[in-house]
């Protein structure tokens, strides 16, 4: 066992090389310089930001509105991400890089946020609501993404299966009027395509992304099928039970954070205690880190007797599963009944969170909570009434994936063995 | 056994041989060439078959019949699968007697009715062939090009945009222009990816996807502010394309055969071309095949791979500039039906070769149009393509699963297997 552990911690990155660190550098200066030149110096001086920070409708955990001098709070959001570029630039923040990055891009954001409400009211709290809710999704598919790549699978599948899984939730949940069939119904769903991928990559060891796009052509072909011959036809199979708010006791009750976290969406919950088992089982466990040897080294995972082929399947079935839970999100926790293409490659950007968060489970939460936070504030823009191009603010993730994919992965972050069968010679 | 032996003394020249494969003209290849039709063929059988089932499964009546009689319910499902897949294909190729009695008749314009369903099948490839080319050449570069639907999207946005702001110039200067924009375009889209690839190693699966968001959002907000048309109601339209920068179309309306399916067919023997009979080509496929032994032989991965993926892109963007230019003639946020992904299967089950491309192309473009009829005839939605296509991308991606189902022997399958370097950026 030893080998395989030596393996795994000669892959921390140490260092990063310096066109990539002078890169990041030149990011998260230009976003300083951005946030004062853009938004600082573009408003009157005496304009006061008004955040309210309860959702409406909550008496629960109430918060006092927060009221911040525009320009001031924009100049010192500016420094901070001044001072970041500038240690970046000089000194680096090797293992932290990414988080740097991250934090940089959350700046942006409020920023962006205070210099819009600058003069106005702007409920922050209901905007972090949803941008919460927004995340569920795509944290689940970057966990998703995690069990399966770490055991050296690429999933880029996760799309399809959630798709399907919202699909039979929704069935099942009509059928039986009960909730929790309906998501153990997305749930085996995902599963039965999850099990073709692990099949089709693990047994007949075919390209796993080719194999991927076989489930998502798949998945994108029998739902729409479905839905128009029977789901948009007899509505009664297309009505399924929902999810809604549960606050917990006492938590909820905590200001600003209780209405967000604590008087939500069980699903939320759920990818919080996802979130903690994962995390512990992936890096504290004996299973973990056999899981995560077999997706770094395979043969030499063999070598010391660990069935290497039967781990994989396990993590592609956790895998689909995790994507079903996410599909079920969407059909049960927030639409209420399937539509076609419903996923909005919602998947697709898990799999660019989890890249974000180096395949850790906390580091992809972060990425999944930016990324939610871009699409809710994508969707609020409209009513601000900005100038601004909402799809601009919602192109910032993806450029954002770029940017950290081209800043990191050439380093190798990725589990080694992704990507490639096992074959025992 | 003799030969053999020389053959192993001389692992130079196997490996050449092995290497020219596609040039072979050995009577041992030509047998290897049945032999890699057999997997397709019998994919698309499978296919086809899988999809029947799935129209048995999923209709009303077949219950409806059985719960009267075993017989009786045999009866209708061999019936519901006869009249839909009859109406797939009269849609897809027209109906023989018709054709015959037009073609009788003499007048040009019953002729022409009477084949447009054919014609039509035509059109329906032209972007798939188009696309599918652009996904092809990408694998033979070892590139997984994903994002395809962006370029495409560009394409069609820059091709649309000279269409109609450039005004006065004669046709055969204008369309071509047009084309080309889309081109340099979807190239644009292709070469951002391409180069993140090469030089920082960052996966061009992911950059891809990403840069396919950032396409849609891109048009979205086009087609929205600048490029918008005035009075056009609550569906974002782009103005209409000048008469001078249009693709012709042969014949009079309703029958949109155009110029542009020959241009994807010029296309494809370009590419061909390009892949087989030149040095840059053999670089290009070498990069592909054996990224390694490309390094020893001093060939530059960096090049290749920013080349593969420009070229690529263009090819998806003059996809997306031949559909508006031909048959839109403006554009519409609507304007893509997941050809990013289909395209992906129409490369693998033609085996990345051009010829390939062309003729799996050709049959899922004759499927969707024949799909169109059978909605009509029999109410089943045209997505059951995609469903028949999933399956015969699996089966001619492991022909493993075709061998077990049809108990054949280990069949040499040539050589469709795809080499892509995994997200580290590594062989």
């Amino acid at each position: 066992m030893s080998k395989s552990t030596h393996a795994i911690q000669h892959k921390q990155i140490t260092e990063v090389s310096k066109p990539r660190r002078y890169g990041m550098a030149a990011v998260e200066i230009g976003i300083a310089l951005l946030i004062f030149f853009a938004f600082a110096l573009n408003i009157s001086p005496d304009n006061k930001t008004n955040f309210v920070m309860t959702p409406g409708g909550i008496t629960q955990g109430v918060m006092k509105d927060l009221i911040l001098p525009s320009r001031l709070t924009l100049i010192v959001m500016a420094a901070l991400a001044l001072i970041i570029g500038l240690v970046q630039l000089f000194k680096g923040f090797q293992k932290r890089t990414n988080l740097m990055v991250g934090l940089t891009g959350f700046l942006l954001i409020m920023s962006f946020l205070v210099w819009q409400g600058a003069g106005q009211s702007l409920n922050l709290g209901g905007m972090l609501t949803s941008a919460v809710l927004l995340a569920v999704p795509i944290t689940l598919a970057a966990f998703a993404g995690i069990l399966s790549e770490r055991c050296g699978i690429v999933n880029i599948a996760i799309e399809g299966m959630m798709l399907f899984a919202a699909m039979t939730g929704t069935v099942v949940g009509s059928l039986t009027d009960s909730l929790i069939l309906g998501v153990l119904g997305a749930i085996v769903g995902a599963l039965a395509l999850a099990a073709i991928h692990a099949m089709l990559s693990i047994k007949y060891k075919i390209n796993q992304t080719i194999s991927g796009t076989v489930i998502n052509i798949f998945s994108a072909g029998i739902t729409a099928y479905v839905s128009q011959k029977f789901l948009q036809v007899n509505e009664t199979i297309n009505t399924p039970p929902m999810f809604g708010r549960a606050p917990i006791p006492l938590l909820s009750d905590i200001p600003f954070i209780g209405p967000i976290l604590f008087n939500t969406n069980i699903f939320v919950y759920l990818l919080l205690i996802i979130l903690v088992i994962l995390q512990f089982a992936l890096f504290s466990t004996r299973w973990g880190l056999r899981l995560r040897s077999v997706g770094e080294h395979p043969k030499a995972a063999d070598t010391l007797g660990i069935n290497v082929n039967r781990l994989r399947w396990m993590g592609v079935l956790l895998s689909g599963a995790i994507a079903g839970l996410a599909g079920a999100f969407f059909t049960l926790g927030s639409v209420g009944r399937f539509e076609e293409g419903m996923t909005a490659g919602k998947g697709f950007i898990g799999i660019a969170a989890m890249i974000f968060g180096n395949w850790n489970p906390i580091g992809s939460l972060g990425a999944g909570l930016l990324f939610g936070f871009a699409d809710a504030i994508g969707s609020k823009l409209s009513i601000l009434g900005s100038g601004i191009p909402t799809q601009f603010m919602a192109m910032a993730p993806y450029l954002i994936t770029m940017i950290v994919l081209a800043g990191f992965i050439g380093k190798g972050q990725a589990p080694a063995a992704a990507g490639t069968p096992y074959d025992k010679e | 056994m003799k030969k053999e032996e020389q053959e192993k003394n001389d692992l130079g020249k196997a490996f050449f041989r092995k290497f020219n494969k596609e040039d072979g003209d050995e009577p041992k290849e030509k047998k290897n060439f049945w032999q890699s039709i057999s997997i397709p063929a019998l994919a698309i059988l499978t296919g086809l078959l899988i999809g029947a089932i799935l129209i048995v499964l999923t209709s009303p009546r077949v219950y409806e019949a059985f719960a009267q009689g075993f017989l009786t319910g045999i009866g209708t499902a061999f019936n519901e699968v006869y009249v839909s897949y009859k109406a797939l294909l009269t849609g897809a190729f027209g109906d023989i007697g018709k054709i015959i009695s037009a073609l009788q008749s003499g007048t040009p314009h019953q002729i022409r009715v009477a084949i447009n369903p054919i014609l039509e099948s035509l059109v329906v490839s032209t972007p798939y062939i188009l696309t599918g080319l652009a996904v092809a050449l990408g694998f033979r570069a070892g590139l997984f090009n994903i994002g395809v639907e962006g370029q495409l999207f560009i394409g069609a946005a820059c091709a649309t945009f000279v269409g109609y702001s450039i005004k006065g110039l004669p046709g055969f200067i204008h369309m071509p222009l047009a084309l080309l924009a889309g081109m340099a375009g979807g190239a644009f889209w292709g070469f951002i990816p391409g180069f993140l690839k090469a030089k920082t190693g960052g996966h061009e699966v992911i950059n891809t996807i990403m840069m396919n968001y950032i396409a849609f959002r891109l048009t979205e907000w086009l087609l929205t502010g600048p490029m918008t048309r005035q009075g056009a109601g609550s569906m974002p339209v782009s103005p209409v394309i000048e008469k001078s920068a249009e693709i012709p179309q042969f014949f009079p309306s309703p029958i949109r055969f155009h110029l542009g399916f020959f241009m994807a067919l010029a296309a494809a023997w370009l590419i061909w071309w390009l892949l087989f009979k030149t040095t840059w080509g053999l670089n290009l496929r070498t990069v592909g095949t054996n990224p390694r032994a490309a390094k020893y032989a001093g060939l530059s991965t960096v090049k290749t791979t920013i080349m593969g993926m420009s070229l690529s892109g263009a090819l998806a963007g003059m996809a997306g500039a031949v559909q508006t230019l031909a048959i839109n003639r403006s554009m519409a946020i609507g304007l893509s039906s997941g050809y990013g992904f289909d395209s992906i299967a129409l490369a693998l089950i033609g085996n990345n070769h051009p010829l390939g491309v062309v003729l799996s192309s050709l049959l899922f473009g004759s499927l969707r149009n024949g799909a169109t009829r059978m909605m009509v005839v029999s109410r089943i939605p045209i997505d059951i393509v995609s469903v028949i296509q999933a399956i015969i991308l699996m089966l001619v991606a492991a022909p493993g699963i075709i061998q077990a189902i049809y108990h054949l022997k280990d069949l040499k399958t040539g050589d469709n297997k795809v080499f892509l370097s995994g997200w580290g950026g590594k062989a």
